[in-house]
């Protein structure tokens, strides 16, 4: 009997974290020759396309566009969108379709322009027009002037409310992601921050100052998954998938039953359970760091900090270069790229550290890490636990 | 209990568009009512409106609010670049828990934004938005 226990064999980034030269779809399609020649794969091998589109234009890059763009002749696609973690619940699924034997090799693509073609206004007002009309959930938030930023900002300040959270605790987590992008050469902010630079920063959202916010950028990503049977003859060492499981609590963040917590205090358990590993045994942490509250919910919702004391957690010291439990060790959204769902960024750097491919950023004898995306406004969560070693 | 729907001034933000489940939603605040949703089977409270009972699945009954609450929740918005909320900047948007229960979104006005806190308590208010459309706002209780 084959092996079908699934693996990530190939990854590949396209240009960032500004690519003027390139749209969405030729961040889909670049990614894809980076990850094939990464592993080996053969395009025709490619039997599974999954995506979540990017540039947010329906018949650009959704799902079935890219799959004819790129010419997949699929028997399985999946098109889950569930924003920035989309990715993680692809893992999920495709993890589960190798399993069932539904397909062999799965392409996972994803592309976009946002800073080339958009600017910098993603999070503060990007998707607001003066007086149209808005149906819909949307209809009881729009009015009012949110922005992204500060959806997120509200749960800060619950947080904030409940447990006595610092802005300088938060600002750590900005502070020590810094450190790894300044060992990524394509990082777009490198230089060293202090925790005065960032609370010391303009305020965009109470209490989310601008340096507690991720980067706007391009960029894009691919992934390649298939079986370990099939990954003994490719160019790089399997990553396996050994745990993954999604959650949702809401949408719309004014639907957010509990400020303080996420869906991820669900999935984490699941995708724990399944890889039969628990948190003290993660050896690094990719987290979506959209803001740096979304990394401080993520650390406690999925168990490596007991709930409310995130900040005291982070203050220790442990995410940092050199730390016990490194978080994006790429230089994550808040100081690498974030060009608007950053959710494959993090099964790529987990996979490159798995690898041992790490570089200056390499956490010494990395054998597991956990991926965790962020959807919409804290809303969707995907947790995915990958290990060096066969299960 | 019906409160003040201001009028006066044109509505030059984002305009709540009524469906066949929200309509009387909408209608109420145009009275200067805040109505809920509540479910004559198991009793939830929900907002926004649904054509179903998020707890038991049931057709949902309208639920008249006092038009009181506290702020569970708020940011101090300092930055956006959309009109017309750029030309209002600082603002508060708050997430308001009812006295009824259920929670929503809203500016707290007629307070400076730094004196606005978590717990504390607001009343609405409307401001006319469209035709058969106001839009709920918050202002200190008392004030």
């Amino acid at each position: 009997m084959s092996d079908r226990t699934p693996v990530i064999a190939g990854i590949g980034l396209s240009d960032y974290p500004v690519a003027p030269d390139l749209d969405s779809v030729q961040h889909h399609a670049l990614a894809m020759q980076r990850a094939l020649a990464d592993c080996g794969v053969k395009k025709s091998d490619i039997d599974a396309y999954i995506g979540a589109g990017g540039s947010h234009q329906m018949m650009v890059d959704d799902p079935v566009t890219m799959a004819e763009y790129l010419r997949i002749d699929h028997r399985y696609i999946d098109g889950t969108m569930t924003g920035g973690s989309s990715f993680e619940f692809h893992v999920q699924h495709g993890a589960a379709a190798i399993k069932d034997g539904i397909c062999d090799t799965i392409l996972v693509t994803y592309g976009s322009d946002q800073v080339s073609r958009m600017g910098r206004v993603l999070g503060t007002g990007g998707f607001t027009r003066g007086a149209q009309k808005v149906g819909g959930p949307m209809a009881y938030e729009a009015p009012y002037g949110n922005s992204l930023v500060g959806a997120y900002a509200m749960a800060a300040k619950r947080h904030m409310h409940e447990y006595g959270t610092t802005s300088e605790q938060l600002a750590e987590i900005a502070v020590g992601v810094r450190e790894f992008a300044g060992l990524n050469p394509h990082a777009m902010y490198r230089d060293p921050l202090t925790v005065d630079d960032v609370v010391g920063s303009r305020m965009i959202a109470d209490p989310l100052h601008k340096l507690d916010c991720c980067v706007i950028s391009d960029g894009g990503g691919a992934f390649i998954m298939t079986t370990a049977e099939r990954a003994k003859d490719l160019k790089q060492p399997p990553v396996y998938v050994l745990g993954a499981a999604g959650a949702q609590t809401h949408w719309n963040i004014s639907q957010m039953p509990d400020y303080t917590v996420t869906s991820a205090a669900k999935a984490g358990p699941i995708a724990f359970e399944r890889a039969g590993v628990a948190p003290a045994d993660i050896d690094t942490i990719q987290f979506y760091d959209s803001f740096t509250i979304t990394a401080l919910l993520l650390l406690e919702d999925l168990g490596f900090a007991p709930k409310g004391e995130g900040g005291k957690f982070v203050q220790e010291g442990h995410l940092k270069r050199g730390g016990n439990l490194p978080l994006n060790t790429d230089g994550g959204g808040l100081s690498s790229c974030h060009p608007g769902m950053r959710g494959i960024f993090l099964i790529i750097e987990a996979a490159r550290q798995l690898r041992g491919q790490g570089g200056e950023a390499q956490v010494p004898d990395a054998k597991l890490a956990l991926a965790c995306g962020s959807g919409g406004w804290l809303s969707c969560m995907g947790a995915v636990i990958m290990g060096s070693e066969h299960p | 209990m019906s409160r003040d729907v201001e009028t006066g001034t044109e509505w030059t933000k984002p305009i709540p568009r009524p469906d066949g489940v929200s309509a009387p939603y909408w209608e109420a605040a145009a009275r200067g009512e805040l109505v809920v949703q509540e479910c004559p089977q198991c009793g939830h409270r929900q907002f926004y409106p649904r054509a179903v009972c998020t707890d038991c699945g049931a057709d949902p009954d309208w639920l008249t609010c006092c038009g009181s609450g506290t702020v569970h929740t708020f940011t101090v918005i300092r930055q956006n670049h959309a009109k017309p909320f750029k030309e209002e900047l600082p603002y508060v948007v708050a997430v308001v828990e009812l006295e009824e229960g259920p929670r929503m979104m809203g500016n707290v006005t007629g307070c400076e934004p730094d004196d606005v806190h978590i717990g504390m308590p607001v009343e609405v208010y409307f401001v006319s938005a469209d035709e058969g459309v106001a839009v709920p706002l918050w202002r200190p209780r008392g004030a």
